[in-house]
């Protein structure tokens, strides 16, 4: 790659992550939460994005970062007030804007004056005319490489001038990192009157002098009428490598002394201005330490891919390691028990060390649903509230990048089926603007994810009236409100009377359940009529491990996932009833399940029969359950997830293999395939006539 | 043309060959295509699989295939134990173990060495056949691991039970 195409993906890659900053930031303003640093990590990101798109060339981007910004600015500056109708505009043009990156980032401009609109909006805003296309780019020139905007205030400022006196110590790593102190006291010098006293007192000998070391301090006096805000602005951009103490002093007494008797003053200074540098430490470290805590690298995904799997290699390792030596008859209390034991524990922490550097915070994803909700409630004309909750959850990069198309599906069915119009809720009883509520948590081990609003509810006789039509069920059907629930997860089910482009085209609900189960998770409809719907997925947190449980038939050894199993029993020979042909249904609580020997379906060789040994009742979402007979269950444990397709092929039936501790591949058995193999196997007419499900 | 000139002409036109023995035949695998050969180990099975798929084993965490090369030519499944030998092959971006009776050596032939296939009778053996290897009273099959690799994406899965 070109050297400028790869700072481009890089300009694009921090595009993203400004975009996110000013999404969160605008929708805090929308939610009257925002403060003076919310707005101005807003603008910061609009001008940083102005200011990279420029390097580029992106002369339309630019054009609208800037008009964009001009409004920014006004906010910042409290000419303009953060109403109503202009945090809709600003929420209108963040979009705006994400759309001129994405439209440069794909090498072809927006459509001419597809952003005229939004333009005129902010004009009206900012009280400008629109369309400052040129001199946004004249503004930007003179910007060129320094990222830093200084600004006189314009409006006359009624407080008198203040002294503040700014104790500066850089660190090596400033130099490091090419800044010069001089430029910095530059800009202090265009915010009022200066005097700079430089302490020399570090400055060793010529011989001991080292040349990546910082030896200055400086001690700068300065007299502006500008607010502290503008004093740290200078130095934003080297905060966290250098020590800086900004204090106000007192008007009256006239400063610079004699450089030797420069610390002593200090002292007496910071004395007497003891309750205002109380108060003002508190407000400096915290910048320091946030951008401290924002240092991350880049690094290749595959590189993490490569570690997780050395990792992953590295823990059956051990734990065959583990396994052999206890065949050996070595105690556990022993030096090398002792050692083995001490290892698994590094190993575990490893393992779950790795596994973190994967996870993301959900918010990657949420926060692209506010704008995809307010371009629904527009095309719907439905007023919608979106509440977001947790989204600091952390989950393995893999999920995220999958959960995006289903949450998606699912935020639309809310608002298009869901929500009522404002008429209808307001003649409920209920208030005009409908909330919907994307939230995420941890539980148990698994990250749970719910989409809910307090809709209509899921029209129940409608669904069941639509199955019939569609031949989905029988007529006579006897279904339970869950069952008619779980309807709406067939394939080619639709409610929508009118196919909308929002919903509708009865792709959305099968494929939001095929997506999720594919992750190793389920998901969970609750709804209640008049009151609104739930949808919980439940997902595992990454993709690499799974809790399985570990089954014998024959002579073969397989895994089955936890998440699938709904209970294991021993099966008394008068719940087992012949069925068809060939087939047993198996009795428990009175609900018949199909009974299938696992060995015969998997060709292992001398399974006991069902009757002596164990059933395992595995749930697959939406097909229903099956029982499968195993000769019986060793363990449960945590297993690493092998592919094998790469070098072979899908196998019908089996999900991916595993290395057990004894070195040995274990299949892991494709729940889903199975029970809707199974289950295929009994006709439609078949499976009407009995429950699916015992609930 | 010197001599050492005509010499180093030939060894450019040399392939490098593993030979093994499978049944009672010898064939030989392109070098380049061999990345580890080890013992046999017990291998777990593959549900709906072919006879010649023996199974799947743990290759330093990898999962690998093994294929049974005397079944794969449709001579009978080989009664593997510890005596027999496992070739690792990475071919068509796959990579499998490939069960054979033992690994006889390494040989250098000139592409003017190997005879096109015989007209033979359409069987298994036909398809994988690059050309034969005759030296001295010896005669190899040269097989082409791509495609014996390759064919396993196609090879029809057993229906189900």
């Amino acid at each position: 790659m070109d050297p400028m195409e790869s700072i481009k993906q890089t300009f694009f890659q921090e595009c993203d992550e400004l975009l996110l900053a000013m999404e969160e930031g605008l929708i805090a303003i929308e939610n009257g939460e925002a403060d003076d640093e919310i707005i101005n990590a807003v603008f910061r990101a609009v001008h940083s994005i102005k200011g990279g798109g420029g390097a580029f060339g992106f002369e339309d981007l630019v054009a609208f970062a800037h008009v964009f910004e001009t409004v920014l600015d006004n906010l910042r500056s409290g000419k303009l007030k953060a109403g109503e109708e202009a945090v809709k505009v600003l929420l209108r043009a963040g979009d705006m804007l994400a759309d001129h990156v994405a439209a440069a980032r794909g090498g072809q401009p927006l459509p001419q004056g597809q952003d005229d609109d939004v333009k005129s909006e902010l004009g009206a805003l900012s009280g400008e005319p629109a369309g400052h296309g040129e001199e946004a780019l004249a503004d930007f020139e003179g910007l060129a490489f320094t990222p830093m905007r200084i600004e006189v205030s314009d409006t006359p400022v009624e407080t008198p001038a203040k002294i503040w006196r700014i104790a500066f110590a850089p660190h090596a790593a400033l130099y490091a990192k090419a800044n010069e102190p001089y430029l910095l006291m530059r800009e202090l010098a265009t915010l009022g009157k200066v005097e700079v006293v430089c302490d020399l007192s570090k400055l060793p000998a010529l011989d001991l002098v080292e040349t990546d070391q910082a030896y200055f301090a400086w001690t700068i006096t300065l007299e502006t009428d500008v607010a502290r805000e503008k004093v740290e602005e200078v130095f934003e951009f080297v905060a966290g490598d250098c020590e800086l103490e900004i204090a106000l002093v007192e008007p009256t007494p006239p400063t610079v002394e004699s450089s030797a008797g420069q610390e002593t003053h200090a002292m007496a200074c910071a004395a007497d201005n003891a309750p205002i540098r109380a108060a003002e430490k508190k407000e400096v470290p915290p910048a320091a330490s946030d951008s401290a805590a924002k240092q991350t690298i880049r690094v290749d995904l595959d590189k993490v891919d490569r570690l997780v799997n050395l990792v992953g290699e590295l823990v059956i390792t051990q734990a065959m390691l583990s396994q052999r030596v206890l065949e050996c008859d070595i105690p556990r209390t022993s030096s090398i028990g002792n050692g083995l034991a001490e290892l698994e524990h590094l190993m575990r922490d490893l393992q779950e060390s790795v596994m973190a550097i994967r996870t993301q915070p959900v918010k990657s994803i949420f926060q692209r649903m506010p704008r995809l909700v307010r371009e629904l409630a527009a095309q719907t004309n439905k007023k919608v509230r979106l509440v977001i909750e947790g989204e600091a959850t952390e989950v393995d990069k893999t999920v995220i990048e999958r959960l995006g198309e289903p949450l998606t599906h699912m935020i639309r069915n809310a608002i298009d089926h869901g929500l009522e119009t404002p008429e209808e809720r307001v003649a409920a009883g209920k208030p005009e603007e409908g909330t919907v509520t994307l939230s995420a948590e941890h539980r148990g081990g698994r990250i749970v994810i719910e989409v809910s609003d307090d809709g209509r509810g899921i029209n129940r006789p409608r669904v069941r009236e639509k199955a019939v039509e569609r031949g989905i069920i029988s007529a006579g059907a006897n279904l339970s409100d869950e069952e008619i629930d779980n309807l709406i997860f067939m394939p080619g089910f639709s409610t929508a009377s009118q196919v909308s482009n929002i919903s509708g085209r009865g792709v959305g609900m099968d494929v939001v359940r095929r997506n999720i189960v594919d992750l190793g998770g389920r998901i969970v409809i609750g709804s209640a009529p008049k009151q609104g719907s739930r949808f919980s997925l439940t997902l595992p947190l990454t993709l690499a491990v799974l809790d399985g449980m570990v089954v014998a038939v024959g002579d073969q050894t397989f895994v089955l996932p936890l998440a699938h199993i709904v209970e294991s029993l021993k099966p008394r020979q008068k719940d087992i009833h012949p069925f068809g042909r060939g087939r047993n249904l198996l009795n428990v609580r009175n609900s018949y399940v199909p009974l299938v020997n696992t060995g015969a379906l998997l060709g292992a060789n001398g399974a006991v029969d069902a009757a002596s040994g164990v059933v395992i009742l595995v749930e697959s979402q939406g097909t229903g359950r099956l029982a499968l007979a195993v000769d019986a269950i060793l363990g449960q444990r945590q297993v690493v997830i092998k592919g094998f397709e790469s070098n072979y092929q899908r196998i019908d039936g089996i999900a991916a293999a595993t290395i057990l501790g004894n070195g040995r591949v274990a299949l892991i058995l494709d729940v889903d395939g199975l029970v809707s193999r199974c289950r295929g196997e009994l006709s439609a007419a078949e499976l009407s006539e009995f429950r699916p499900t015992g609930t | 043309m010197t001599m050492s000139e005509k010499q180093e002409q030939t060894n450019q036109n040399r392939r490098q060959f593993i030979t093994f023995r499978s049944g009672e035949q010898e064939f030989g695998a392109d070098i380049m295509v061999i990345r580890e050969i080890r013992g046999w180990t017990e291998t777990t099975p593959l549900p709906h699989s072919p006879d010649y798929v023996r199974g799947v084993i743990n290759l330093r965490g990898v999962v690998l295939p093994v294929i049974d090369l005397k079944a794969r030519l449709g001579r009978g499944r080989t009664d593997a134990n510890v005596k027999h030998v496992i070739v690792v092959v990475e071919a068509s971006h796959r990579t499998i173990g490939l069960l054979v009776d033992a690994v006889s050596d390494i040989l250098a032939v000139t592409s003017a060495e190997i005879q096109p296939t015989p007209e033979l009778a359409r069987d298994e053996l036909a398809a994988f056949v690059e050309g034969i290897a005759v030296l001295d009273e010896r005669m190899v099959t040269i097989l082409s691991m791509d495609r014996l690799t390759a064919s396993l994406v196609s090879a029809p899965m057993a229906q189900a039970a």
